[in-house]
């Protein structure tokens, strides 16, 4: 036997198992959860090495408390809207009026309870101006109405919806500073501050609402068509409408479910600060919230997207703002920080930036 | 008949331009009927003072939109521009004018970096700009938290110098931005740029197709915005003296309206440099209207923009169905005329794609 031969095959077996690793790897590597998923170990690493108790948790008085659930309860509202955008984003659409849809949301459910001082037994409890359940129901209706607005300018009417939304976005703010008089309104009710100041189970009360609303959705878009629907729509609206598809009816429902989401976290802002303010409540949400979706991997150019990406995508967010708060850099250079992470991540998603590198990584060992 | 002249006339281009002028003309009317003293130069002029620096954001926006983009970070490179300007005045002490060369220099230069980017990586225009505005309004703070007041004597003396025009007045900066709107007109509709420009907002792969320098001009474009922003930036701190990283918040949101309540539209290769200038007095008769009103709140300057956007995109769209009504139209009645067999692909393909690639936009 050539000894020779015998080396050339076990090369050739040695060269298909590492070509297998390599495509066991690469296909890993290319996993779409992979990256957020990255990104928010580096961050919660770097929180690890740099924060003394960063992972501690502790039960005091039945509430867990620590960083890892502060971070979780702050990022509440924003991952709410997250998932509301994932969808919008999904059919390519885009939703600039979450932040307005916050204010009027918030500011309706405050406005309506209120809360008055009554005389109890001889003790000064709060009360609520109407039944909370109809004014939650009435912040829900405002929020879904909000929506449906939006969804009859670009599925009705058929504009463009970043233009679309701008109108809402811009006229939004201006009807809830015009409910409030421009006034910050307090609310006195205790039931109220549960949405988001209140624990279940010792978990914050936002999570199970954040989970529900999860599951809901994920229920949805796997074990029924929608989910189908809206990737379809979001490749190709005009072969999707020809295949069939309700392509105006699901597009106006994607933007009704944002409003509703953001409305939904415009419930928990306003009963976290226990007020309602018109003129800051929710700013620049939306700019947070597109980001979370493309962070999570959801394609801008739509079609593609991940409902868990979003939220390991808000996570991430909170995680940074968190990081760069604890660790003394001045709060001000996370405006930076969160641009050039976008940058980052378009580039990743270009193809065009993809071949570059392809080319550059090629031209040295050829 | 009478049906058709009305949909020729919703067809022609000059349309909501009009439509804007007159409700331009109407809104003044109106102020000056209601109000006593609203009916003065000195208004008209106070208009053109208060908004120079939004006339000059808008008109690099015209450009953005004219060729189907969108720049979002006009308003955070205006307050990076005071920022600038007032360190390197303040702190650094270099002579004004060299600072003003210099926040030029690189406000158009953060343009074409943007501009690279959305060219080279296919990236959404949108999403970029986006970006840099988090990363100008970062930058802002980077250099200073608190506000930084300019006390050179050339900015001072630019904010207080007062040029008669009979017996009414303006500001420097109003002939600055009146010189800068009469060379983008220029620009526009009289140079090479201007038409790739607009080639490029009607159809990006038509214009490549053409052999136009597709790349270099979208590059030019938001190198343009980013000037004009920066030129804007300059203005503003002799508006206000200072440099702080709050300024101009939402600009860019007025801007895009200024320029669509102008009648450009929105999905590019279509509109005026110049009804930016109506668009942008348009909000300014808005704020003076309700200032001169006195009981109405600032809250109501967004509700009525926003009403006035939804109204012109309104419009935009019953003109573009329209003009493809109309089109449709014609094509039918000749193939009617001519009474040939369907003649080869081309115009079968053309008629049978149009009603799909309407309801696509």
């Amino acid at each position: 036997m050539n000894p020779n031969l015998l080396s050339d095959h076990e090369d050739g077996k040695l060269a298909a198992s590492a070509h297998l690793r390599w495509q066991r790897l690469s296909r890993l590597l290319r996993a779409p959860l992979l990256r957020p998923l990255a990104a928010l170990a580096v961050l919660l690493l770097i929180d690890f090495l740099m924060i003394p108790g960063f992972f501690h948790i502790e039960l005091k008085e039945g509430h867990l408390y620590g960083s890892l659930i502060d971070i979780v309860n702050r990022a509440a509202p924003l991952m709410l809207a997250a998932l509301g955008m994932t969808l919008v984003i999904a059919t390519r659409g885009i939703d600039i009026s979450v932040g307005a849809v916050v204010a009027i949301s918030g500011t309706v459910a405050a406005m309506l309870i209120g809360g008055t001082m009554v005389m109890h037994d001889g003790v000064p409890t709060y009360a609520s101006n109407i039944p909370m359940g109809w004014a939650l129901a009435a912040a829900m209706g405002a929020a879904l109405l909000c929506g449906a607005w939006n969804g009859l300018l670009v599925a009705g009417l058929g504009l463009q919806p970043i233009i679309a939304t701008l109108i809402l976005m811009v006229a939004g703010r201006g009807l809830a500073q015009l409910l409030t008089d421009g006034q910050i309104i307090t609310v006195y009710y205790k039931p109220f501050f549960f949405l988001g100041g209140g624990y279940l189970l010792g978990l914050p009360f936002s999570l199970f609402i954040v989970a529900g609303m999860f599951v809901v959705l994920a229920l949805l878009m796997r074990k029924t068509a929608l989910g189908l629907f809206i990737q379809s729509v979001g490749i190709n609206p005009v072969a999707s409408r020809l295949a069939g598809i309700r392509t105006a009816a699901l597009i106006f429902f994607v933007y009704c479910f944002c409003s509703v989401c953001a409305g939904m976290a415009g419930l928990m802002i306003s009963a976290n600060i226990k007020s309602a303010d018109a003129n800051n409540a929710g700013l620049l949400l939306e700019l947070d919230a597109i980001l979370a979706v493309t962070l999570g991997g959801t394609s801008l150019a739509g079609g593609k997207f991940s409902l868990v990406g979003s939220v390991i995508g808000a996570l991430i967010i909170q995680a940074l703002t968190y990081t760069i708060y604890s660790l003394g850099v001045p709060p001000e250079v996370n405006m930076v920080v969160k641009s050039v992470v976008v940058f980052l991540v378009c580039l990743s998603q270009s193809p065009e930036f993809r071949n570059l590198v392809h080319s550059v990584k090629r031209v040295p060992s050829s | 008949m009478k049906n058709h002249s009305l949909r020729a006339l919703l067809a022609t281009p000059y349309f909501t331009s009009l439509v804007t002028v007159v409700l331009l003309v109407l809104m003044f009317a109106l102020g000056s009927v209601a109000y006593t003293g609203f009916f003065s130069l000195q208004v008209v002029l106070n208009l053109l003072i208060d908004n120079a620096f939004l006339l000059v954001i808008a008109i690099g926006m015209t450009f953005v939109i004219l060729s189907g983009g969108i720049d979002l970070s006009v308003g955070s490179v205006l307050a990076l521009t005071t920022m600038i300007a007032a360190y390197l005045l303040q702190v650094w002490h270099w002579p004004p004018l060299l600072v003003i060369v210099c926040v030029l220099v690189l406000g158009s230069l953060f343009g074409a970096a943007m501009g690279l980017l959305i060219h080279f990586f296919k990236l959404q225009p949108f999403i970029v700009t986006l970006a840099g505005m988090f990363l100008a309004r970062g930058l802002c703070y980077l250099i200073s938290i608190n506000s930084i007041t300019i006390d050179d004597p050339l900015f001072v003396s630019m904010s207080q110098t007062r040029l008669s025009v009979g017996d009414a007045f303006v500001s420097p900066s109003v002939v600055i931005a009146m010189v800068m709107l009469a060379l983008a007109i220029y620009l526009a509709h009289y140079t090479r740029f201007g038409r790739a420009v607009y080639a490029v907002g009607g159809n990006e792969h038509s214009a490549l197709l053409m052999g136009l320098p597709v790349g270099r001009t979208k590059i030019a474009i938001y190198a343009f915005s980013g000037f004009c922003a920066a030129l804007a930036g300059v203005l503003f701190s002799f508006y206000m003296l200072s440099g702080y990283g709050l300024h101009a918040q939402g600009t860019e949101l007025d801007a895009i309206a200024a320029v669509v309540i102008g009648g450009t539209l929105l999905t590019g290769g279509y509109g005026y440099v110049a009804g930016s200038l109506t668009g942008v007095l348009i909000l300014g008769v808005i704020q003076t209207l309700i200032a001169f009103d006195g009981t109405l709140s600032s809250w109501w300057t967004k509700i009525v923009i926003g009403i006035l956007l939804f109204v012109f995109c309104l419009v935009q769209r019953l003109m573009s169905l329209g003009a493809e009504k109309v089109g449709a139209g014609a094509g039918n009645s000749s193939g009617k005329l001519g009474g040939k067999p369907p003649q080869p692909g081309s115009s079968v393909d053309g008629a049978g794609a149009a009603p799909w690639s309407a309801s696509v936009q």
